[in-house]
């Protein structure tokens, strides 16, 4: 194995272990909201550095990486955004440890309610 | 070169990440835990399905994730959607 290899194959099993994190976080979390905070952002961190290790391995398709890396980045918190929303609307209890909530006097008005 | 035995580990380490990710998906309390265990999985996918392109040696691959991931983003924000849309009275 030469010195791109070695360093590429470090970059992937940073992000491994961003995704072990993640998965440790969805796992152990009390409530929905610190379960996507846990889960978006360290798999965002985890996709990112992966993708970079290949990319360094693979200098042939490092524009298809990075647009790929680029996608992952500016999808994955709007994915995390729309269900903390559509959970907190949709009546998800929050943690009984929860110190501010400053949502709570508005009642949220929801999608397009039919009733 | 990399030596096959690596391309071993890694796949038995992403797989086992990716049963720790379904942990959320069998038991989670509401919808939305459900939605956010398979978007943390998409991102393990599109990881796994890039190391695949590399392993296999077929570029092509690359752009399997890539339309792979747009479907997934679509998919999880419409499903967000339709939570929002029914509201417990």
């Amino acid at each position: 194995m030469n010195i791109e290899e070695i360093f590429g194959l470090i970059l992937i099993f940073a992000g491994f272990f961003f995704f072990f994190a993640s998965a440790i976080g969805m796992i152990r979390m009390p409530d929905l909201y610190n379960r996507l905070q846990a889960a978006t952002k360290t798999s965002t961190l985890g996709a990112m550095l992966t993708l970079l290790g290949i990319g360094v391995i693979w200098p042939a398709n490092f524009f298809k990486i990075v647009v790929l890396i680029v996608f992952v980045l500016l999808t994955s918190p709007i994915t995390g955004h729309a269900l903390a929303r559509s959970g907190y609307i949709s009546g998800v209890p929050l943690y009984e440890k929860t110190v501010v909530d400053k949502y709570a006097g508005q009642k949220p008005s929801g999608g397009e309610k039919d009733d | 070169m990399i030596e096959s035995y690596v391309y071993d580990i890694i796949y038995i380490v992403l797989g086992f990440i990716f049963l720790l990710t379904l942990y959320r998906l069998v038991v989670g309390p509401s919808i939305p835990d459900r939605a956010m265990s398979l978007d943390a999985g998409t991102n393990l996918l599109i990881a796994g399905m890039v190391i695949w392109a590399l392993d296999s040696g077929r570029g092509i691959y690359i752009d399997v994730a890539i339309v792979y991931a747009i479907l997934a983003f679509v998919g999880v924000v419409a499903l967000a959607r339709y939570i929002e849309g029914r509201v417990k009275e």
